[in-house]
């Protein structure tokens, strides 16, 4: 079992009715209206400490991710946080999870040089993620028609494996992109090349390509496990009928945790921060979700028929603390809680090897969330760790070089 | 009513057939649809009144062949995989009346092949880009917005009859998906994120004599580039309809319809 903290790096400070005045809280919040440049200063910087006391606590991983002109989260480079926190624990057991470089608006071989410098900061502890991207950061940030976002996916995510494995100069003459001259200075550390995870939000598509690539699908939802069930099902199904093994590895999952002392606390002390994670950093407008072409045909349809997501959408703003925690968007409670619904809901419930966690959640402060961080490193994350491992599965898609030095750990 | 074909032609290498709805009597005439996709509609019934009209389905945008689209890369294959279906129609040189995306499309044909095009018909056409007046990318507008950025009387009967969905769910989950793939395989294919690919600098190469139909109410693209297309089409003319919104030929079909019909006979 691998457990891995998962930042946004959030506005946390949010008039209170900002769903109210603003019509969204990604591709149009004002940032004149809405930011305070030094407060934002401070929130970079709480980030990047909240990930990295993460991985002094003992976290298997550390993750980042990319949105555009988003007020939930502005890592519009992640590769930049990356890189930082790659030199920053040194030393440590801990992977770079960057989930990561959007693939269809970032120059592939760029985004091969990118991961190449940040395993070779960090010395081989590097998780490449290659998101598809959405289709506010694609198609109506960065402009890429939607219906090309896809194939552009592909064709980049192909160049960046050649880029990475190929000795020889190669020219490529792709569909979307032509170099006459690929030599990527440096290489990664990592060979044949870090593992790849694709972090998705539940695309019948995206899930055949995955399990056709031999890659980690990571399904990066808000709304809980119960929710995931008939998606993980999908993915499963999807990599049966491949004939690949149930590998638990191959499956990751982003869940919302609170821990405290005890149930209670954990709603006093998190209940508002959920709240306005639910109610304003998920406030965006339906139709922002999928411009014309963002899916293909099959998942337009599939999606269509099945309007549970949309209304769920909309039902969050009707929710309260409560709700998101009886509906598992949010596990919250005591270690004894947390740890016995991941289980059971998540990590048996799903099959996942590969679990993420956010700790820090929409308002949730620094020192609370410390706290979150610091109780579930020492009261929950041990009780996981071994989980799968009397079932013997392999993990093909961490570091090595980390899989080796957890070997050297256990029977020292 | 008039018997309304649906005839298959092969195009681009014979990778992709095109279905093209043929119908009436008379001389040739082509009609590009928009970005919403072809229906057979009472402006093409009038027309088919004394023309022959072939209105071609958008590669994408025939039922039961979503991804004949993904075989194009862009504009300009567009632009030749219409030029192969002229040939393979046998249109040696025809009138072109294109709406909204399709009146870019007939444009650029009109731009690219001016020996071909002999009449052209551009109503509310997209192609051209002012940065003082930015059309506003339809996707953007929430669902409940579009009919007041479509149409005059966005209540009226024609709204109601353009915006018309099934009443049974699996039914209008199936139209929906069609209507979202129509504008996938147009706009989000080949006019993404702003409909500027370049026609300004072509569309000075239009010969055909061209007429320019804009809704004076039109929200969607503001009527400010009717002016802008006729100040770049040598001779062209421009019809600024009352009362009617980015679909004037639906919106006021008894004044367009002869306007249009004046102006292909004369």
């Amino acid at each position: 079992m691998k457990i891995s903290m998962f930042h946004l790096m959030p506005h946390r400070e949010l008039p209170d009715d900002f769903e109210k005045r603003y019509e969204s809280v990604w591709v149009t919040p004002p940032w004149w209206e809405l930011a305070d440049p030094e407060r934002v200063s401070q929130y970079y910087n709480w980030s990047l400490d909240e990930l990295i006391y993460a991985a002094k606590m003992g976290f298997d991983g550390i993750c980042t991710n990319e949105h555009h002109q988003n007020a939930y989260g502005f890592m519009p480079n992640p590769n930049l946080m990356g890189s930082a926190l790659a030199k920053m624990t040194n030393g440590l057991d801990v992977a770079i999870v960057q989930m990561g470089s959007t693939l269809p608006t970032s120059p592939p071989i760029r985004v091969a040089e990118e991961y190449a410098m940040i395993d070779q900061i960090s010395g081989g502890r590097l998780i490449a993620g290659m998101p598809l991207g959405t289709s506010m950061d694609v198609n109506f940030i960065y402009g890429v028609p939607p219906m090309d976002q896809r194939p552009r996916w592909r064709e980049a995510h192909d160049l960046i494996v050649k880029a990475w494995t190929t000795n020889e100069i190669f020219a490529w003459n792709g569909r979307y992109y032509q170099y006459g001259m690929v030599n990527i200075w440096p290489r990664p550390v990592q060979q044949p090349h870090p593992p790849i995870w694709v972090p998705g939000a539940g695309s019948v598509s995206t899930w055949d390509l995955v399990a056709e690539l031999g890659h980690v699908y990571c399904f990066l939802s808000y709304f809980g496990a119960k929710a995931a069930k008939r998606f993980a099902e999908g993915f499963w199904e999807a990599v049966a009928r491949r004939g690949l093994d149930l590998n638990p590895y191959r499956f990751g999952f982003l869940q919302l945790v609170c821990v405290s002392e005890t149930d209670a606390r954990a709603e006093e002390e998190y209940g508002r921060h959920v709240e306005y994670f639910y109610h304003k950093d998920l406030h965006i407008p339906l139709h922002l979700f999928a411009a014309p072409g963002h899916q293909d045909y099959r998942s337009l349809v599939s999606s269509l028929k099945n309007p549970a997501i949309v209304e769920a959408w909309l039902a969050l703003k009707e929710m309260r603390f409560r709700d998101f925690n009886e509906q598992s968007f949010v596990i919250a409670g005591s270690p004894a809680t947390v740890r016995d619904r991941l289980v059971e809901e998540v990590i048996r419930g799903l099959r996942v090897g590969n679990l993420m966690v956010l700790l820090q959640i929409g308002s949730m402060p620094h020192e609370l969330t410390l706290k979150n961080i610091d109780l579930f490193a020492r009261e929950v994350l041990p009780h996981l760790r071994h989980y799968w491992e009397d079932e013997g599965w392999e993990n093909h898609w961490w570091p090595k070089k980390l899989l080796k030095a957890e070997g050297a750990a256990s029977s020292s | 009513m008039v018997q309304v074909q649906d005839r298959t032609v092969s195009t681009w290498s014979d990778e992709i057939t095109v279905h093209v709805k043929t119908a009436g009597s008379g001389p040739p005439l082509v009609f590009l649809h928009g970005a919403g996709g072809l229906r057979w509609d009472p402006f093409l019934e009038g027309l088919a009144q004394s023309y022959t009209v072939y209105a071609p389905e958008g590669p994408g945008t025939t039922p039961g062949d979503p991804d004949a689209v993904r075989k194009l890369d862009d504009l300009w294959d567009l632009v030749f995989l219409y030029s192969d279906l002229l040939d393979r129609l046998g249109l040696e040189r025809v009138p072109i009346i294109g709406h909204s995306f399709g009146g870019m499309l007939a444009a650029e044909l009109a731009a690219c092949y001016p020996e071909r095009v002999s009449k052209l018909v551009l109503i509310a056409p997209i192609g051209l880009w002012r940065d003082d007046v930015p059309i506003r990318n339809i996707a953007t507008y929430p669902p409940e917005e579009l009919p007041k950025a479509l149409f005059y009387d966005p209540e009226g009967e024609v709204a109601r009859m353009v915006l018309a969905m099934p009443q049974d769910g699996e039914e209008a989950a199936e139209a929906q998906a069609r209507f979202i793939w129509a504008m996938a395989s147009t706009i989000g294919k080949f006019a993404w994120p702003i409909p500027d690919k370049g026609l300004k600098k072509r569309i000075y190469r239009i010969r055909a004599p061209t007429l320019i139909v804009w809704g004076k109410d039109d929200r969607l693209v503001p009527p400010v580039y009717a002016e802008e297309f006729a100040r770049r089409i040598p001779g062209a003319r421009v019809a600024m309809i009352e009362r009617a919104g980015h679909l004037p030929q639906l919106e006021q079909l008894e004044q367009v319809l002869p306007t249009v019909r004046q102006f292909l006979a004369a």
